[in-house]
């Protein structure tokens, strides 16, 4: 806050100030369309946020399994799609577990999904070395509750998408 | 440095109450058998050391403290004394310890040398033989106090039970703070009671999974570092850091071989296999012990060093597996209901501790070394990850509430009714034994 303080006592600063506050802020609503009413179709095409609103940065696995199941080979289709038309961005493929398992075995069945989400993207055309795979294990959680309606939240792999355009 | 000798008897008193139990009916040394099943806890008195201050209170306090915890002894109610030992070199009044049914009794004193370290001189006392049964004494810096008081536990310890303390040990744990989402973790190390914490790393990178060198002062451990999950090795003492090996994946589940000089650990694949690795960290050649597309992980050697246990899915469900420390003829060893995981070699080489998920529970239980003679221990929403005390007498592993990500340590002994939580600053878990302290 304090550096704030300082910057404001320079007009020309709070210009600048006050238009990235707002430029954030305005970023917000792409992530979450329904909230402002906004169509999902605002995100700007070939954006981090167009991929993650309109085409699904992420897939679900079942439990204890790596198998891409046929509402993942949709989402994964379209990621093929999507990451072909715009081949700048590097990809890592980031594979979770749920708590339900102890930390070694998650950390391993997390890369086994994240593994198995790569080679999906590679037969749909995606070049593999293009891909990057991390597992997290049990160690980030989306939602945290002792039931399956979060642990099938968590049994995940995220496409995530980085170095745009370099 | 600790130094250590024994306090040789000088009071003539003593040598005459000694040479006068000769003359009396033949008596079983007291001894409490640890190795039945139920234990009734011994009662014992553990007096204030003599000082002129707290100081004698203190180490009092964590002897008593540490043979509490053990599940082994019961210490006598100060407020039940009789006797006020003013004469820490004499023989006590046994017919005053007897009558407040203290079958033990610990004298002792603690006073500043000359050179600015402290002396600790303790007696173990047989109150119903009338006979002393230990005498030590040990000149330390003043702010290892509490270590010497767990030299005196473990060599109360030891007397009565006939086995090796485990009380002058410490514990490196991974502590947690943030939200249940993002936990923030840092390795921390602290005494096996649970004091002088302190800590390693210092949040920025997730660390997990720290394990002790049976043979310095070292720990292996898994980072995020630089975005590439790999196994690290660090010096205690000079806080030194170096990367174990430089696969073309994510290393993780390091553990020591018993001598220290090795490392084994699970490569993760890119073909979402994961297979286990050692590394010998003075010539740096690394050895694939096993080679299957599933996961193999968990290793840890037998005490002797020639075999190794770890857990495979390559039957389905994790199991529990053991094959030579070459990787030669792997077996499974766990067949009961669900599945098994982190297996751990008891330092006394009979059993090998786990984690088994059943029935939507997990628990903590040893099973004999080719697998037969399965017990659990205790169970609970989420027990994991046991490491045993360097005496294979406990263990100690994380639980974890239903839903809420937060765990805490806790210990069982091998007869799992004596089950006990360690106080920590923060949440905490993925605990791991020392060896005893040298």
């Amino acid at each position: 806050m304090r550096r704030f303080e300082m910057i404001a006592r320079s007009p020309v600063f709070v210009a600048l100030f006050l238009s990235l506050a707002i430029a954030g802020c305005a970023k917000k609503p792409v992530n979450s369309a329904g909230d402002l009413g906004l169509g999902a179709g605002a995100a700007t095409p070939g954006s981090t946020q167009d991929f993650t609103v309109n085409v699904g940065d992420r897939i679900f696995f079942d439990v204890d399994s790596s198998v891409i199941r046929a509402d993942a080979q949709q989402t994964l289709s379209k990621q093929a799609q999507w990451l072909q038309r715009y081949p700048n961005y590097a990809i890592t493929v980031e594979g979770h577990a749920d708590e339900r398992g102890t930390r070694e075995y998650n950390l391993a069945l997390g890369q086994r999904r994240a593994a198995a989400t790569r080679n999906f993207l590679a037969a749909r055309g995606v070049p593999a070395q293009r891909i990057k795979t991390l597992s997290y294990g049990n160690e980030r959680p989306v939602a945290v509750c002792d039931s399956e309606s979060c642990w099938s939240q968590n049994r995940r792999a995220i496409t995530v998408l980085g170095g745009a355009g370099s | 440095m600790l130094k250590l000798s024994r306090l040789f008897l000088s009071a003539v008193a003593l040598v005459m109450a000694t040479s006068m139990i000769a003359t009396l009916p033949a008596r079983a040394e007291l001894k409490l058998d640890i190795t039945r099943g139920v234990v009734e806890p011994m009662p014992i008195a553990i007096t204030d050391f003599l000082s002129g201050d707290q100081l004698g209170a203190q180490i009092s306090g964590v002897i008593a403290a540490d043979l509490e915890r053990s599940g082994l002894f019961a210490p006598v109610d100060k407020g039940a004394f009789i006797e006020k030992i003013s004469n820490p070199d004499a023989a006590p009044r046994f017919e005053d310890w007897k009558v407040i049914n203290a079958q033990a009794l610990v004298t002792g004193r603690v006073t500043k040398q000359g050179d600015g370290r402290l002396k600790a001189e303790f007696r173990l006392w047989d109150t119903f033989a009338g006979q002393q049964l230990e005498g030590q004494q040990f000149f330390t810096a003043p702010d290892s106090w509490r270590r010497v008081a767990h030299i005196i536990a473990d060599a109360i310890y030891e007397k009565l039970t006939g086995e090796k303390g485990y009380f002058d040990t410490r514990i490196v744990f991974v502590d947690e703070s943030g939200t249940k989402e993002k936990r923030i973790k840092r390795l921390g190390i602290m005494d096996q009671d649970g004091a002088n914490v302190r800590y390693l790393t210092n949040g920025k990178d997730l660390v997990l999974t720290p394990r002790f060198s049976p043979s310095r002062q070292e720990i292996t451990y898994m980072s995020y570092e630089g975005g590439k999950p790999q196994i690290y090795l660090l010096q205690l003492e000079t806080g030194q850091r170096e990367l174990v090996g430089n696969f073309p994946g994510m290393t993780i589940a390091p553990r020591f071989s018993p001598d220290g000089q090795k490392v084994v650990m699970s490569l993760l694949q890119e073909d979402g296999s994961a297979n286990v690795y050692a590394m010998d960290l003075r010539s740096r050649t690394t050895t694939r012990l096993t080679s299957t597309s599933a996961i193999d992980t968990g290793a840890s050697y037998s005490p002797d060093g020639t075999q190794v246990v770890f857990e495979s899915d390559r039957g389905g469900r994790p199991q529990i597996y053991k094959m030579g420390a070459d990787g030669s003829n792997p077996q499974r060893i766990s067949f009961g209901d669900g599945s098994y995981s982190t297996p751990v070699w008891s330092p006394r080489g009979d059993l090998i501790s786990f984690t088994k998920q059943s029935g939507g529970q997990f628990s903590i239980g040893v099973m004999k070394t080719d697998g037969s003679g399965e017990r659990i221990l205790t169970s609970g929403y989420h027990d994991e990850g046991p490491t045993w005390a360097p005496n294979g007498r406990v263990l100690m592993f994380f639980r974890m509430p239903p839903g809420s990500n937060s765990p805490h340590l806790m210990t069982v002994d091998l007869t799992g009714r004596n089950l006990r939580q360690i106080q920590t600053p923060n949440l905490a878990s993925d605990p791991a034994w020392s060896p005893l302290l040298e």
